[in-house]
């Protein structure tokens, strides 16, 4: 049951995940198995079992009644996990949004996979990016550590009375699920220290179940009510978790030792760079090899992680653009139609609107459905970028506007 | 006003009145109190009439209305608040005895 000295384990992606959850104590666990994520539940239903964890764990008949179940049990006023991937959160869908409205700290990890059809399973965040505009804060990990210490940080920005709103902490399926890693466990007179205590019997503040104050929730407004001002303050509390995530990131490194960056973003050999990558995932963190192999090679390039896709950190999209002349934005991830094909280089592009800044965006999508990317592939990408910034020079075979790397090419 | 209404039932003010979203609380919370909704007595087409001779003072008019507008007089006899009732009719049909009868509101103009 507790943790009384530091551990390391080497462990799955999926189990440094559930082993979080046991860290940040939570209290329920509503669980529906779904690849590649089953390993998070089957570990927590395990922890449960042998009094490991003193946690309610609800066995419900779909991802829909997982949200929906966790919804009740964090009205009632207990902390709160699940996990979940691909299709199992497109169904669980209604009810992301239910909890972001009803501004519940729950966290949820998901093992990113791609979405069907054609069937999926592997490594794609095009699933988590789909809840783009659910209100819930949106994390991607990097590392099996990142998993353990993201839902960590997690609880402690949710939980802050400032944002209440729940949090997706994402990960690439079977890349970091399935494998594994030495993980540091961290013990719990050093958790006790950085999480929020767990909510007392009064419950949150701005929700609970008590015969002694009633109350209800989820009610109709009409045009001519508050409708439209509570969804504006989701939108304006979201804004403001900014800062309590730099706070969080902060606190953290100065408790655990382990830095990540400013909590939204984390720069890799940025100071003297030319050109950069951002990435989100664990290409990110691939990137810094490829980084350091290019740098031997004397290529001045650097690697910007994305922490947060929401809140969106456009002030420090801004800040790279100022320091080099050529970003390569990497989207693991669809979003069709949109005006770059992904996600993350619109939000960017979008970012450097206005600014007078003539930093050139490149988008480029890559490793969709799992495909593999290698370092070789990135490293590729890198000279692109300074191809483009010496020459002018578009990348050949750019797809509307977009570099599709990767793409099969039968000969 | 919000961090007034969760501290407790008795400190609550009969209305929440908020002048812009600034001040409102996390979520749009309501809680019970009298006529919350407006007076609903506007939506009955059918009203209920309780015929007091042949009232048996049962109480099931009372016990299953669902807006809660029977009430009991010192008489033991029961009186309908048609501000707020809907006229759903729960009454008429429960009542054992056929104490109360629907009327067409047009009837009462």
């Amino acid at each position: 049951m507790s943790q009384k000295e530091q551990e390391i384990k080497f462990i799955s992606g999926n189990v440094a995940a559930a082993y979080a959850a046991r860290s940040a104590k939570v209290q329920v666990i509503s669980a529906y198995p779904i690849t590649p994520q089953t390993v998070v539940v089957e570990k927590l239903s395990e922890f449960v079992d042998s009094g490991d964890m003193p946690a309610q764990y609800i066995k419900v008949e779909s991802e829909h009644s997982v949200m929906a179940s966790l919804i009740g049990a964090s009205i009632a006023g207990t902390r709160t996990f699940s996990a979940t991937a691909g299709q199992g959160l497109l169904y669980m869908s209604e009810m992301v949004h239910w909890a972001a409205g009803t501004r519940l700290p729950i966290v949820m990890t998901i093992a990113s996979r791609g979405i069907a059809p054609p069937w999926n399973i592997w490594a794609d965040f095009t699933d988590v990016i789909s809840q783009r505009d659910a209100g819930w804060l949106t994390a991607f990990a990097s590392s099996h550590q990142e998993i353990y210490d993201g839902v960590l940080m997690a609880y402690k920005i949710c939980e802050n009375e400032e944002v209440l709103l729940p949090m997706f902490v994402a990960y690439g399926g079977f890349v970091l699920s399935h494998t594994f890693k030495p993980v540091i466990i961290e013990p719990d007179d050093k958790l006790e220290k950085f999480l929020p205590p767990l909510p007392d019997e009064k419950g949150w503040p701005h929700i609970f179940i008590d015969p002694e104050r009633p109350m209800m929730h989820g009610n109709l407004i009409m045009p001519s009510g508050f409708y439209y001002e509570f969804r504006m303050k989701i939108h304006d509390e979201m804004m403001k978790s900014m800062h309590i995530i730099k706070q969080t990131a902060l606190e953290f490194e100065k408790i655990f030792g382990r830095s990540y960056g400013n909590g939204l973003i984390q720069e890799y050999k940025m100071d003297d760079a030319e050109v950069a990558l951002i990435n989100i995932g664990g290409l990110a963190l691939q990137a810094e090899q490829a980084v350091d192999e290019l740098r031997q090679e004397g290529y001045k390039v650097g690697s910007v992680k994305l922490r947060h896709f929401r809140p969106f950190p456009t002030e420090e999209i801004i800040n790279i653009a100022k320091k080099v002349d050529v970003i390569g934005v990497v989207d693991r991830d669809t979003a069709f139609g949109s005006p770059t094909g992904g996600a993350v280089s619109s939000e960017c592009k979008s970012a450097l609107h206005g600014t007078g800044i003539d930093t050139i965006i490149l988008p480029i999508i890559t490793g969709i459905g799992g495909r593999e990317v290698s370092v070789e592939q990135q490293k590729e990408e890198f000279k692109k970028l300074i191809k483009l910034k010496e020459t002018g020079e578009l990348p050949k075979d750019m797809i509307h506007g977009t570099l599709w790397d990767g793409i099969l090419e039968v000969k | 006003m919000w961090k007034i209404i969760a501290e407790s039932k008795d400190k609550r003010p009969k209305l929440q009145n908020y002048k812009n979203w600034k001040e409102l609380p996390p979520i749009p919370i309501s809680f019970p109190c009298y006529g919350s909704m407006g007076e609903t007595g506007d939506w009955r087409v059918f009203r209920p009439v309780i015929d007091k001779k042949k009232c048996t003072k049962c109480g099931f008019c009372w016990m299953y209305c669902p807006e809660g507008v029977i009430q009991k007089s010192e008489d033991g006899f029961f009186t309908i608040d048609y501000v707020y009732c809907k006229g759903c009719g729960i009454c008429a049909k429960e009542c054992p005895v056929k104490a109360i009868e629907m009327k067409r509101e047009s009837e009462f103009e």
